[in-house]
């Protein structure tokens, strides 16, 4: 029961007591949190700002000022300070959550609209663009295929280098490739695609292709995929490999049936993220793969669509019916991503070492 | 099953850092024996030297001879993958694989190896290793479960049945007592008095009354000063060294008058 008492409600402190001190109620940054709201809104009304923006920025300055002086007067300076630090972290929180809030409801408010099975199954063959209709089925085939035939090329060679710099990798090469890994890691995804442009298409002469546009998305996903690997490989304890070495296993067996196993889950998790980037990557897109209205099934001979050509193309259409047509293929994009990173999860969740008993 | 084993003249390195000079010592067939020394004299890394794990560790490098029976650890053209299957170790915290269950972490040298074998005798060799640790009747009814899900002393019994499923000719262990509770450290000691029937075994330990209790040889390390190579400064019946060792410092350090 006493120990219900203390968590409860604690007693009013002795005046002089060494370790108890005045406490606010639980309530108490709820309640400054709505006080600095309708402080903040009336602020703004008074002062007239327009921006709904501006009286939230309010809002928030006075949450984490009000929090201090009242805790300073309350509780002391000490819990005053961490308070403050409290609030500034939820502050943050909310800064970082309105925007992807906002971002995801604009999206699925706008993208609903022309979302549905004819859109998702249907291309833009026939379809007059200023004319609702017509679908992103040609553009989910053609972002399908380039970020699989993408993801075949940087995945194998992406986990083979992180294996290599982190399991083999001393002395002089390993550190160039650390090098060009980190180069590789800030190439713009137009520089890319331009270098395929003029290697692929120009030099030896292909025509525009799915493959083209797979071979520029691997040059962005190769270092996303070697350095997420090469971090999952580090967590590995050394002390596995060693016990795996001293049972006289050798290195390569001991890398495919230990080191691998013990850190599948957070390189799938690394290479979903991967092809996240690159399946919202629209450059390269634009310059090999070349867009096309209609359902092209192979990616490696003539033009392709994909999702976020979809949505350059729709909204450079410049009308309502495009308009809408780009908000919904938006959507399908953000869904794609976001059922691959739940997948992800899940497979990381799955695999994970167990510890229960 | 177990071997003799044969130092002349070892020295270990890391980089161009001298960790251990000039060892020369036998290690007896069918016997425990036991390393003591204080910190950084080198133990650890001449245990390691002795199943090549030292050159796992990067610019590990070792000069001298390290004969297994007639055959030279440190020779041309000698497998390491091979000298470790020969001569096994356990470690000073477990480190069973996280990924495995405890019938796969105690198959895991089998399989690995690549060595083919049917069902039926894996699961011989399991149980028969799992018993050799004493962990048979613990785990018989949950050998499915994760075997990261095991307590430490539990976990250690674990790596020695997985480390002699592989049925080594020698036995390292580097102080595999220092994690664990006393019960369980005596759980492992009476083991390693099992053990000794069929291995020969290596131990490092700290713990000077550990030495004393499982050990038939002690050799005593030291070293000059910090940054200097560790030296065997002398290796005796384990009675001998703590009753009436030859050399002062053994004496010093078992009686507690050094470090």
């Amino acid at each position: 029961m006493s120990h219900a008492m203390t968590q409860d409600a604690p007693p009013a402190a002795p005046l002089n007591s060494l370790l108890s001190h005045r406490r606010m109620p639980r309530w108490a940054p709820a309640g400054i949190a709505v006080a600095a709201i309708a402080l903040g809104s009336g602020i703004g009304a008074v002062a007239g700002l327009a921006s709904k923006l501006q009286w939230c920025l309010i809002a928030l300055v006075l949450f984490v000022a009000l929090t201090y002086l009242i805790t300073a007067r309350v509780e002391g300076r000490r819990q005053a300070k961490d308070r403050v630090a409290t609030s500034l972290v939820w502050a943050c929180f909310v800064v970082a959550v309105v925007p992807l809030y906002s971002l995801l409801q604009t999206t699925i408010s706008k993208g609903v609209k022309v979302l549905d099975g004819n859109f998702l199954g249907h291309s833009m063959g026939g379809v007059i663009t200023t004319q609702p209709g017509g679908g992103v089925y040609h553009a989910i085939i053609g972002t399908l295929e380039q970020v699989a035939l993408a993801s075949l090329i940087a995945v194998p060679v992406g986990l083979l280098t992180a294996i290599y710099l982190v399991e083999y990798g001393r002395g002089k090469l390993a550190k160039v490739v650390t090098f060009f890994v980190d180069v590789m890691t800030g190439v713009p995804s137009i520089v890319a695609g331009l270098f395929i442009l003029a290697f692929w298409i120009i030099i030896l002469g292909f025509g525009y292709s799915g493959f083209a546009g797979a071979l520029a998305l691997s040059i962005l996903m190769m270092p996303v995929v070697v350095r997420s690997t090469e971090e999952m490989l580090k967590l590995v304890p050394n002390e596995l490999r060693e016990a795996s070495l001293a049972l006289g296993v050798p290195k390569w067996r001991t890398i495919v049936k230990v080191v691998l196993p013990t850190s599948i889950g957070g390189i799938l998790t690394g290479v979903m993220l991967a092809v996240a980037r690159i399946a919202g990557e629209t450059a390269p897109v634009l310059l090999l793969v070349f867009g096309n209205q209609l359902i092209n099934n192979d990616p490696f001979n003539g033009a392709q669509s994909s999702l976020p050509y979809y949505v350059y193309e729709q909204y450079t259409n410049g009308n309502d019916a495009s308009f809408d047509r780009a908000w919904a293929a938006a959507l399908v994009l953000i869904a794609f991503v976001m059922i691959l990173n739940l997948v992800a999860r899940g497979i990381a969740r799955w695999k994970a070492p167990k510890t229960g008993r | 099953m177990a071997k003799r084993i044969d130092v002349s003249g070892l020295s270990a390195y890391y980089g161009n850092h001298r960790a251990i000079e000039d060892i020369s010592m036998t290690v007896e067939p069918r016997s425990v024996t036991a390393f003591i020394g204080p910190s950084g004299c080198g133990k650890s890394t001449f245990l390691r030297t002795l199943n090549r794990m030292h050159e796992v560790t990067p610019g590990g490098r070792v000069e001298g001879k390290v004969m297994l029976d007639d055959e030279n650890l440190y020779g041309a053209g000698v497998d390491p993958v091979a000298v470790r299957r020969t001569v096994g170790m356990v470690f000073q915290r477990p480190n069973p694989f996280p990924t495995m269950s405890i019938y796969d972490n105690v198959a895991a040298g089998l399989r690995l190896n690549g060595s083919a074998r049917r069902k039926s005798e894996i699961d011989g060799i399991v149980e028969k290793s799992l018993k050799g640790a004493n962990l048979w009747n613990e785990v018989k009814d949950r050998l499915n479960k994760p075997g990261a899900g095991l307590s430490g002393g539990q976990q250690q019994r674990l790596c020695i049945a997985r480390a002699i499923a592989v049925e080594p000719q020698v036995l390292l262990m580097d102080e595999p007592c220092s994690a664990l509770d006393p019960i369980s450290t005596l759980a492992i000691e009476d083991l390693i008095g099992e053990l000794k029937e069929q291995f020969t075994i290596v131990i490092v330990t700290h713990n000077m009354q550990q030495a004393a209790r499982v050990s038939d040889r002690t050799a005593f390390f030291n070293l000059a000063g910090v940054g200097q190579p560790g030296k065997l400064i002398e290796i005796d019946e384990t009675q001998r060294i703590f009753s009436n060792p030859s050399v002062q410092a053994t004496e010093d350090y078992i009686s507690g008058r050094f470090g």
